[in-house]
């Protein structure tokens, strides 16, 4: 979320001394905003294979198969959360992981709630030729 | 006075020194209220992209719960052509994910060249074709949003990716041209950090529906 070199050519601390030491200090925050980049881009390539190598697999018990494509699911956007949209645990970035927290929390509120409570209203419900038997006699 | 506190250029950044500097009102004051802008433009487009995360998350509960592990529970509704073709769809996007899950939106930093970004519109845009070829494919053998309730969740669900990435690809166009034209301005920066958000954040949604979708639609369907 908070760049290292995204403030530009006119960056106040900075403009008021064209030092010498600017451009080695610039190029030393591309390569390393690069190199987090292309890190992120390799362990996203990583998970995107495994995930398809898993998905069509015989090697594995067949219902592992759903929990390893989560986790992988989750290891992926725990992937993208780091090294692209830059969350960190610095004092810049409380707010945005408090609200991602928040996110979350709704997230899994709305997405497991839905299923358990139309699972439980589907378990509860009486069988569809019954319901159809009496809507004939009816 | 601002010679004293010369430091690392972003004040918030971890490992730096000043941290006292900022609180310290009567000083930096140019500095301090450029990091804190762009902080503060983040963390509001954050929370609109959080939202944008809830709302998407509604349509993975109604689709999870509309395809439901017992198949028998929308045999009745849908066509047996619709299940055949929900296992079309891993292998006709297969060739979509590459460009899709590795994102290379560079952000808001100099390199982010108007070259690299062309490249990744090209990558996307070949992404909406393949997804609406596939719609197209499946409103063909009659296994359209009409269908069933199961199938209007799926077309809701991916048809709200495919047309958040067609905005996001006008947003991009514009970035390009805002880039080119103005230059990298601190204001146009900030729109780009904005951007290149959003585009993650889409990125986000795209493995979960590739995750719930596609990869475990291989797994029912075998």
């Amino acid at each position: 979320m908070s760049h290292t070199a995204d403030e530009g050519p006119s960056s106040p601390s900075a403009g008021g001394r064209p030092g010498a030491r600017r451009p080695a200090r610039r190029r030393g925050e591309i390569v390393r905003s690069l190199r987090t980049y292309l890190i992120g881009l390799g362990l996203a390539i990583l998970i995107t294979v495994v995930a398809f190598f898993i998905a069509r697999t015989t090697l594995v018990w067949q219902p592992s198969i759903p929990v390893a494509l989560f986790v992988l699911a989750i290891a992926q956007m725990g992937v993208h959360l780091a090294f692209f949209l830059h969350m960190t645990s610095g004092p810049d970035n409380t707010n945005n992981v408090l609200a991602l927290a928040f996110g979350v929390l709704i997230v899994g509120l709305l997405v497991v709630g839905s299923i358990w409570i139309m699972a439980n209203l589907n378990h509860n419900m009486m069988p569809m030729e019954r319901i159809m038997q009496m809507q004939r006699m009816g | 006075m601002s010679d004293t506190v010369v430091g690392p250029r972003d004040p918030y950044h971890i490992g730096s020194d000043d941290r006292a500097s900022w609180r310290d009102p009567h000083s930096e004051h140019a500095a301090r209220d450029l990091t804190s802008k762009r902080i503060i433009v983040g963390y509001g487009f954050w929370i609109f992209l959080l939202s944008d995360i809830v709302m998407f998350s509604a349509f993975f509960a109604t689709y999870a719960v509309l395809s439901g592990r017992p198949p028998a529970a929308r045999a009745g509704r849908t066509c047996s052509t619709s299940t055949s073709s929900r296992s079309r769809p891993p292998a006709c996007c297969c060739p979509a994910s590459p460009a899709a899950s590795p994102p290379s939106a560079r952000g808001p930093t100099t390199i982010c060249s108007i070259t690299q970004h062309g490249a990744d519109r090209a990558a996307r845009a070949g992404f909406l074709a393949l997804e609406l070829n596939e719609f197209a494919g499946m409103i063909a053998i009659g296994a359209g949003p009409t269908r069933s309730a199961f199938l209007s969740s799926f077309f809701t669900l991916v048809g709200c990716h495919g047309l958040h990435v067609t905005l996001g690809l006008m947003w991009l166009l514009t970035m390009m041209a805002q880039v080119f034209a103005k230059g990298y301005r601190p204001d146009i920066l900030r729109r780009v950090l904005c951007f290149s958000m959003f585009w993650h954040t889409l990125d986000i949604i795209w493995v979960a529906i590739f995750t719930v979708v596609y990869l475990m639609g291989v797994g029912t369907v075998q």
